[in-house]
């Protein structure tokens, strides 16, 4: 039971290294720092620069697979060299990191949970299904910024309308717990939407199956009541892939945290990485891909050993490579 | 004998989408909606757009401009028509090319087998992971034109059809007709383009429907980045962009253009829906 997890592990960490690399080299490739520090006024001295650009591993004198292999061994002991500044990424990185992911995790577990809830539900149900489907239908067509700042134009309606500043946005809320769980409602409301409409959508396809599926009849003739033999037996059955779908839209966190952060101003992953774009910084970029590369396969390791324990029928199929 | 008939049934697929198409109420709504937007495109997306009436900046909505005025005195209307001509284009460009890619890549692929296959298989989940506005730097860092926009996303959606192309294309070739070709001499093109894409043309173009529609999005999620089309250019997403900080204040600016991409957006996955359900009742 276990080989199989061992070797796709090792496949996982193969592809992360892989697409981490490749990160890099795009980056090192595309940016120039050169011209940031030699555009600086008053112009430094060239020996200056080229010292500078030694010094950060940034200099494009040096042969590319020799910066490589020198951020490569820095960065497989966790130290993703410096920015353009100077400073250390491998300090950031953690702040950033805890930024996005209390910015977006809490609505995709949020929108996971009811997405699954609402769709299970819709596909029984025939008019809340169609009004389900409708509603979901928009929002899937709806991109997350806008989603975002939709619910900031609903709020400041909601903060007039009560007279209360119930929600708010600008910023983070600095130190207070209840000013920052306010700032906190509308990041958390836009991921829950996007991903009550993904996950609502494929659990009530996977649902309208189950509900035809032969134990669930089976259940229905022993005499089960409509809602325990679907919701007991169906959705039992139904929840294995979504299980998946849900490690898989946990790995792919970072890519959206981008639009969320711009949308609310925040200074996590997202932000970071199209700030050192703008200022042509590799390191931090690289580092942004890095992160990225170890999320996805490392989810779809955790989606199979989950498969493996909701699913009794797993182990007993042979193996794909990945 | 069963080759043969599907050869025969075959012939037409065209002909069995539209039967299985016909009284989808969603699919028709959805090409009514495109066809409206197409045509206001069309009509509206001319160089109005350029023109500033300095009479009027700042302004809410009002009879001269239906839905108010920028800082510079345009007209949010014609903007927004503009910008709804350069998400359609742009999207349709790449979607369309995604399809195509994918199309080829996807078929050689199965038909191939062995070690290309994994080959191009490992490269699409490399692709599914770094981050798009990485690749824009890379290939435009001088700032996107169209075309790089179209490239970069065209790059980023061929994946996912090539692996449903693949997937049909494995189970095609084991098939008769897929045979008799091949041991009439034909070449791996002619068989591709011949015999394996033709029997796929329903999934191609579903596919290629909702590619449009993610193409769209994504589109616009890389102008609200700022990393999409270069400014003197405008499309939904750059315009979504500039009213998003002031949305609050001026809601004229931000809800024109949201609301005529979500329109579009979902007319476009109404249809590349439909198709694909037509496809599975067959």
């Amino acid at each position: 039971m276990l080989f199989p997890l061992v070797r796709r592990a090792g496949v996982a960490l193969a592809l992360a290294a892989a697409a981490a690399s490749l990160g890099y080299l795009l980056a090192a490739l595309s940016l120039e720092p050169r011209a940031r520090l030699e555009g600086r006024q008053p112009q430094p001295p060239q020996a200056a620069v080229e010292a500078e650009l030694d010094a950060l591993n940034l200099n494009d004198r040096t042969p590319l697979h020799e910066r490589y292999l020198t951020w490569a061994s820095g960065a497989v002991r966790g130290d993703f060299g410096r920015t353009l500044q100077g400073a250390s990424v491998s300090a950031e990185l953690p702040g950033r990191l805890a930024t996005s992911v209390v910015l977006l995790l809490p609505g995709t577990v949020l929108g996971a949970l009811a997405g699954v809830a609402l769709g299970a539900w819709a596909a029984l149900a025939r008019v809340p299904g169609r009004v389900f489907t409708a509603v979901s239908h928009v929002l899937l067509a709806t991109p997350v910024f806008v989603i975002a700042i939709a619910l900031q134009l609903a709020g400041e309606r909601l903060n007039g309308v009560t007279g209360l500043p119930l929600v708010r946005w600008v910023g983070d809320g600095g130190d207070g717990l209840l000013s920052r769980l306010q700032h906190l409602v509308l990041p958390t409301l836009t991921v829950a939407l996007a991903y009550v409409a993904l996950f609502g959508r494929y659990q009530q396809a996977l649902m309208r199956d189950a509900a035809e599926s032969e134990h669930v009849r089976a259940a229905r003739a022993r005499g089960l009541g409509l809602y325990r033999a679907y919701f007991g037996h169906g959705l039992r059955t139904a929840l294995v892939p979504t299980t998946t779908y849900f490690a898989y839209s946990l790995g792919f966190l970072l890519v959206g945290a981008a639009y969320v952060e711009t949308a609310f101003g925040r200074q996590g992953m997202g932000a970071w990485l199209l700030d050192s774009l703008r200022a042509s910084d590799p390191h931090p970029v690289a580092a942004c891909t890095a992160v990225a590369a170890l999320a996805v396969p490392a989810a779809s390791l955790a989606a199979a050993v989950l498969h493996r324990l909701l699913d009794p029928m797993a182990s007993r199929q042979r193996e794909g490579v990945l | 004998m069963t080759g043969l008939t599907h050869a025969l049934r075959g012939a037409n697929p065209g002909a069995r989408l539209r039967g299985a198409l016909r009284g989808d109420k969603a699919v028709v709504g959805g090409l009514l909606v495109l066809a409206l937007l197409a045509l206001a495109a069309l009509v509206r997306g001319g160089d109005a757009w350029r023109a500033m009436d300095l009479t009027a900046l700042h302004e809410g909505p009002s009879m001269r401009h239906w839905f108010g005025t920028t800082g510079t005195g345009r007209d949010v209307l014609a903007l927004t028509m503009r910008g709804l001509r350069s998400s359609l284009l742009l999207g349709l460009a790449a979607g369309l090319a995604a399809t195509a890619v994918a199309a080829l890549v996807g078929a050689f692929a199965g038909l191939v087998g062995g070690p290309m296959d994994r080959l191009l298989m490992a490269g699409t989940d490399l692709l599914l992971v770094l981050p798009g506005v990485l690749l824009v730097a890379v290939i435009a860092p001088q700032g996107a034109s169209r075309g790089h926009v179209v490239f970069l996303l065209a790059l980023l959606l061929w994946p996912l059809t090539a692996r449903a192309v693949r997937a049909q294309t494995r189970s095609l070739r084991a098939r008769e007709f897929v045979l008799a070709a091949s041991y009439l001499g034909a070449s791996r093109a002619r068989i591709v383009l011949r015999h394996i894409l033709p029997n796929l043309a329903g999934l191609l173009a579903a596919d290629a429907a909702l590619n449009v529609g993610m193409a769209i999005l994504g589109e616009s999620g890389l102008s609200f980045l700022g990393f999409g089309v270069a400014p003197p250019d405008v499309s939904l997403g750059t315009l979504i962009a500039e009213g998003a900080p002031v949305a609050t204040v001026q809601p004229w600016l931000f809800l024109p253009p949201a609301l005529v991409l979500v329109a579009l957006t979902a007319a476009v996955n109404l249809v590349g829906n439909g198709l694909h359900r037509a496809l599975e009742d067959r």
